[in-house]
């Protein structure tokens, strides 16, 4: 058989997720387990990885990598790549892997399949499926003429299974130094540091129903009983009442959680783009005929301020 | 300075997609083409470059069947760029060819101080052609920007990566921007903007012709299908108190996601 490199996404400390998902699904795939880990605590926390089937895990700690610079990583992994040659290369639809990786792709001429929803292997080879024209429909997705192939997968769309007890050698991978000509010069955080609305499990999401951005307070409140990242329509986030970062739909960002819980928004086609994939979809709105109950799983017609916290106060309740 | 932007026809948003009988792809016929919403803020940026340093020229690339692929041009044209460049191939080309097709004609009618792209295109959702066209121009790259400055030779772009977190980097030129909503607000074709654009040079490539070879496609789409139909949705009844009790129930106990 051959090999799977999983790319495991950390924050410093502990994987992603993703991380989890992914290599789930490496460890069914009959194929040799490595993970690739970038960032300084690379080597450290990578360790843990043994406890996941990884075989060796590739740690490159380097602190030139604590953010991405897309120059610096694309030429450490295209060389690792080139030099491993892996038969598949498992990473997560993120903002950074998906930057990364079709430039590392066309380097060493790999197939790249991004933003994927389905992944099975079937005698060590890997059947796919991607979402097309904003999840109006999905085609298989077939490599050809590449030797490695490139999968990157939405996230929370594959189980997490659990942990066992092997153990796993580390690998230390010095950086070859690149003449840069990026330089990040500043990270500024966000309001909020919550989950990405791509990576997020639940998302609450608010409109125009929610008239007014000082009334967001109170879909935070619900998001923090439930551990979820909150959204927003196109209609809020272009009446200025949020950042666009939080925008769900056509010119936002494409999400599917396993729950989404839509609170005074109407449902335009845009908005539906974005969050159709969510696996349950709740929708409080008043009006019974807005479009977006068709979508939804479970409907709420009424007025947001007296169901949202109820709503909260019930969560938490069951929650405790 | 020499901007290149490229540019993407995708299906319109509202627009119903049927597949072929066959489920090989889509059915194009009834299709509304409109122009990439990212690719808008791609041409606007390079625009108003174009508008605040003088004796600047902005050409326009795309790859896509004919003629349809010239409509995109024409449309960047009439917004005010100089020049249009369409590349023949078919729908759904492979982005790594796309990408490769791209780069030789930017190649052939450059140098290029920079070049422009959306963030990504709303067919696939890949966000891939911009990083590879940069891999195969060998120029630094910088994507989802919503705000960018240039001084001299160097760019400072803001970018946002995750959860609402925003990152501050500079490049030297010549680089690749990939453009995300914030950045500006693309300008409408004027009537005497899409009157000169007629007298507007167009270029055609053939893909032979830039050394890209269509059966070397890495990615292969088949088995098209349409979704699942989603179960009726569940109205719940009563008042706000008893739909929020009855809802958290559910969740827990039928859908078994809380």
């Amino acid at each position: 058989m051959g090999s799977v490199l999983v790319f495991a996404e950390h924050n410093g400390k502990e994987f992603k997720r993703s991380a989890f998902e992914l290599l789930t699904a490496a460890q069914k795939s009959g194929h040799t387990v490595k993970a690739l880990v970038v960032g300084p605590s690379a080597d450290s926390i990578g360790v843990q990885l043994g406890a996941w089937g990884v075989s060796e895990v590739l740690a490159c700690a380097d602190e030139s990598l604590k953010n991405y610079n897309p120059e610096l990583y694309s030429q450490l992994v295209s060389d690792l790549l080139a030099s491993e040659k892996p038969d598949y290369v498992l990473a997560s639809a993120s903002m950074l892997a998906r930057d990364l990786f079709p430039r590392v792709g066309q380097k060493i001429g790999a197939g790249v399949a991004s933003d994927c929803t389905e992944l099975t292997f079937t005698g060590g080879a890997a059947q796919v499926r991607k979402p097309l024209y904003s999840g109006k429909c999905s085609a298989q997705v077939d490599f050809q003429n590449c030797a490695i192939k490139i999968i990157l997968m939405r996230a929370n769309q594959l189980p997490v299974g659990t942990a066992g007890s092997g153990q796993t050698t580390v690998k230390k991978i010095a950086l070859t130094p690149v003449d840069l000509k990026t330089r990040i010069k500043e990270i500024v955080k966000g309001a909020t540091e919550k989950l990405d609305l791509t990576e997020a499990n639940i998302i609450v999401a608010g409109g125009r129903g929610m008239k007014g951005a000082e009334h967001f307070k109170l879909l935070d409140d619900l998001a923090a009983v439930l551990g979820a990242t909150v959204g927003a329509s196109r209609a809020v986030v272009d009446a200025g009442w949020v950042s666009h970062s939080m925008q769900v739909g056509q010119t936002g960002k494409t999400v599917a959680p396993t729950l989404y819980i839509a609170c005074g928004i109407s449902g335009a086609i845009q908005h539906l783009a974005g969050m159709s994939g969510s696996k349950v979809i709740v929708a409080i709105n008043k009006d019974p005929d807005a479009p977006i109950f068709q979508k939804a799983s479970y409907g709420l017609v009424g007025d947001v301020f007296e169901i949202l916290p109820t709503l909260t106060a019930e969560f938490k309740k069951i929650l405790q | 300075m020499k901007i290149a932007v490229c540019v993407k026809q995708v299906p319109d948003t509202e627009t119903k997609i049927k597949l072929k009988p066959d489920n090989s792809g889509i059915d194009t016929a009834a299709v509304k083409w409109v122009v990439n919403p990212y690719d808008e803020h791609a041409i606007e940026e390079a625009i108003k470059l174009k508008e605040a340093n003088a004796g600047s020229t902005v050409f326009v690339f795309t790859v896509g069947p004919k003629p349809r692929a010239s409509e995109v041009l024409r449309t960047a044209l009439a917004m005010g760029a100089d020049e249009g460049i369409a590349i023949e191939g078919a729908d759904g080309l492979d982005n790594s060819l796309a990408a490769k097709a791209l780069a030789a004609a930017i190649k052939k009618e450059g140098p290029f101080d920079l070049v422009l792209t959306g963030r990504l295109a709303i067919d696939d959702n890949a966000a891939s052609v911009s990083q590879m066209i940069a891999s195969e121009l060998g120029i630094p790259h910088a994507t989802v920007i919503s705000k960018m400055t240039l001084v001299g030779n160097v760019l400072t772009v803001e970018r946002e990566i995750e959860g609402g977190t925003k990152e501050v980097v500079e490049l030297s030129l010549p680089a690749l921007i990939g453009a995300n909503k914030g950045l500006n607000m693309p300008r409408y074709a004027s009537l005497p903007g899409i009157m000169k654009a007629k007298k507007k040079v167009l270029k055609d490539y053939d893909l032979s012709a830039l050394g890209v070879d269509a059966g070397q496609a890495r990615l292969r789409y088949s088995n098209f299908k349409l979704p699942p139909e989603k179960p009726a949705v569940k109205m719940l009844s009563g008042d706000a108190a008893a739909q929020s009790h009855e809802l958290a129930r559910m969740l827990r106990e039928e859908a078994k996601v809380l």
